[in-house]
């Protein structure tokens, strides 16, 4: 997986630049709107892009052309429409809303209308495409901020955290499954006669997390080639994408400490599932809620002062996703990051001691389901 | 001092004492059989004098120490479950599971390459573990046991799944261990190979010792007042003899508390039989074991 993602990206950037080269663009195809006048206000501007409106003299006529296949949709301008600004539109379509281009043709259409004559020409355009807002960030002195925000910055760090979500599904079923074969086949025992149940589950855990730590830095490594490679191909919004130096810090620290954590947790249900499968099944318990800040990064958007975001910051389990998350769509308070960063370490140390407690205890209980009172039995004897 | 000594152990699970109150040593040069019905507690004993559990009192000394992971590089140990890595070639597992006893890389390949020639594992080196029959899985795990010169050994059913060839080479390699002055501790359930390589013998049951010392003279003690005969001719009514059981090729005598061998001897002489062999019988360490189990049991 580690070279496979940096692979995947090249071969769609290959594969977009080989088909762009062959394919034609495609045509926009023009589409007929019908319209009703009852007010009489609304003659001209029948040419809206690709959307040619067509003046029809009665709602059944109207009706009677989209029946009959002549028009997509049409509308109608009551007499009092300039009081109520109501239009009707009338389709044969099951939709949540009209489509975009016919909505802007037509609100293009009244407002050219209205204006017609009484405003330049400049001016109807400038009225039908009121804002580009453009922005700038600064920083605390003044100084334009070297990193803007915006969509661009949002693309990397929802790709780290999907990528980091998915490594740690692997990792753990990876770790899972090898002590489930060891404990199956009786191979623990022979590792037992070598090495203290310490050892064996330190070194299991460091093992992930350095492969984690080698991953993380094949991305980093080709996530910048990628980027200048893509914009080259697609151009335009990829060529904003910006990789801060301050998220590649977060990124390798989170990815470490996610691995270390799911690590642990995956050590210690192993120790004490009674074979591999029923590992499988206990740590998508904790495997799952990795994805809730993937889940609400909508509402992340929508929302991103709201106090739920900091709890899953701080909150071990959804930290690293949360956190790349947030990092593309608004500021993280230092001490949240601190918090964050000690909760998971805190919960690293603690769960891997506990860890060391049952491994021992329940290792070779082959077979046998482990209750939940024998292990807080075991944890209380030590 | 002995190469291993377990003192006044105890282990219990969910308040059933699986290991009662158990005492023993193994000395250097020596090979110590431990026996036992199913569930008697010998693999928890093993796997205390291997720390892989911890007794819930009492001490297990081990080459003069407490055990400790730089003494547990002495150790050799051959689980009665067998495990390799299924997907690693023999000669990976061999170096890796080597290298976790403290042995470099190049030393364990040597090695490793001398035992396989030795057991006629060598063109097997290359292959996958999954590939390997369980007898030659069990060859691997052996050389596995001794590579890094032990002093102590500790074979848990080690003639499980191994055809009689094998068998034989295996029992040699015990007898060069013994000889090279290695302790060894042999759990198995196959009574003629203990009474065949073991000086003393541990009969365990229900985590209590039940017999305990040096094999002959434990036969001894358990010698019956009967003797094995091989005759021609008619037998007949003898006095003494208070029942005759046949055998293929022989006949048991068993005599009276009254009548010694030496009488029955002089009277089978005097009746006129022909007599290919005279033996006084000493009960096989099978027969022991049902004896003493089976007493145990009732």
């Amino acid at each position: 997986m580690t070279l496979l993602v940096p692979l995947v990206m090249l071969l769609g950037i290959g594969v977009f630049h080989l088909i762009s080269g062959i394919a034609e663009p495609p045509v926009a195809e023009a589409v007929t709107v019908g319209y009703v006048d009852n007010s009489g206000d609304f003659q001209g501007y029948a040419q809206q892009g690709r959307v040619d409106l067509v003046q029809l003299r009665t709602p059944d006529d109207a009706t009677k052309a989209l029946l009959a296949g002549d028009i997509k949709e049409y509308f109608v301008i009551p007499l009092d429409y300039i009081s109520t600004g109501v239009v009707r539109l009338y389709t044969l379509k099951k939709q949540l809303e009209p489509p975009a281009d016919i909505t802007t043709a037509i609100k293009n259409f009244l407002l050219s209308n209205l204006l017609a004559g009484k405003v330049p020409a400049a001016t109807v355009d400038r009225v039908e495409a009121p804002l580009n807002l453009v922005t700038t960030r600064l920083t605390e002195t003044g100084a334009v901020a070297p990193e803007q925000g915006g969509f661009g910055n949002l693309i990397i760090p929802v790709v780290f955290s999907l990528l980091l979500s998915l490594s740690i599904i692997f990792s753990s079923s990876y770790l899972l499954q090898g002590l489930g074969e060891e404990k199956e086949n009786r191979l623990i025992e022979v590792l037992l006669s070598s090495v203290s149940a310490r050892q064996l589950l330190t070194g299991k855990v460091i093992g992930i997390g350095a492969a984690g730590l080698a991953q993380v830095g094949v991305w980093v490594i080709s996530t910048p080639l990628l980027l200048s490679l893509a914009s080259s191909t697609f151009g335009g919004f990829t060529s904003t994408i910006r990789l801060p130096a301050a998220f590649l810090v977060l990124a390798v620290v989170y990815f470490i400490l996610g691995y270390l954590l799911f690590a642990v947790l995956s050590a210690g249900i192993g120790a004490i599932s009674s074979n591999s499968r029923e590992g499988q099944q206990l740590i998508a318990i904790f495997t799952l809620p990795v994805f809730i800040p993937l889940w609400f990064m909508s509402l992340l958007m929508l929302l991103p002062n709201n106090p739920i975001w900091v709890i899953l910051t701080i909150f071990p389990i959804t930290a690293p996703v949360e956190v790349m998350i947030r990092f593309g769509v608004s500021e993280i308070p230092a001490w949240q990051l601190v918090a964050s960063i000690a909760a998971l370490v805190l919960s690293i140390i603690g769960i891997l001691l506990l860890t060391i407690k049952v491994f021992r205890t329940h290792l070779l209980m082959y077979g046998k389901r482990v209750r939940f009172r024998e292990i807080i039995r075991s944890l209380r004897s030590g | 001092m002995p190469a291993a000594e377990v003192n006044h152990v105890f282990k219990s699970y969910a308040d059933k004492a699986v290991v009662n109150d158990l005492s023993f040593s193994v000395a250097r040069g020596e090979i110590l059989g431990l026996i036992g019905p199913n569930g008697a507690g010998k693999t928890t004993t093993i796997r205390m004098m291997m720390d892989i559990i911890k007794p819930d009192s009492g001490d297990v000394t081990i080459l003069d120490e407490k055990l400790s992971e730089a003494s547990k590089n002495k150790l050799g140990y051959l689980p009665e479950e067998r495990g390799l890595y299924k997907k690693l070639t023999v000669i990976d597992s061999i170096i890796y599971l080597a290298s976790l006893k403290g042995m470099d890389r190049r030393s364990a390949e040597r090695k490793a390459n001398e035992l396989l020639d030795q057991t006629g594992m060598l063109p097997h080196k290359r292959k996958k573990i999954e590939e390997l029959s369980q007898g030659m899985e069990q060859i691997i795990q052996f050389i596995v046991t001794i590579i890094h010169d032990p002093e102590l050994v500790i074979l848990d059913e080690p003639f499980a799944g191994l055809d009689p060839v094998n068998t034989e080479l295996v029992k040699k390699m015990f007898v060069d261990l013994r000889n090279q002055g290695k302790a060894v501790i042999l759990s198995t359930h196959r009574m003629n190979e203990v009474e065949e390589l073991c000086d003393r013998i541990l009969m365990i049951d229900n985590g209590h010792t039940v017999l305990y010392g040096n094999l002959a003279e434990i036969k001894s003690r358990y010698r019956s007042s009967s003797v094995i005969l091989d005759f021609d001719g008619e037998l007949g009514e003898m006095p003494g003899v208070t029942d005759k059981r046949t055998h293929k090729g022989y006949a048991e005598l068993v005599l009276d508390g009254n009548t010694t061998p030496q009488q029955i001897l002089e009277r089978l002489v005097s009746s006129g039989i022909v007599i290919n062999r005279f033996e006084v019988a000493t009960p096989s360490l099978n027969e022991i074991f049902l004896k003493v189990v089976g007493k145990n049991h009732e």
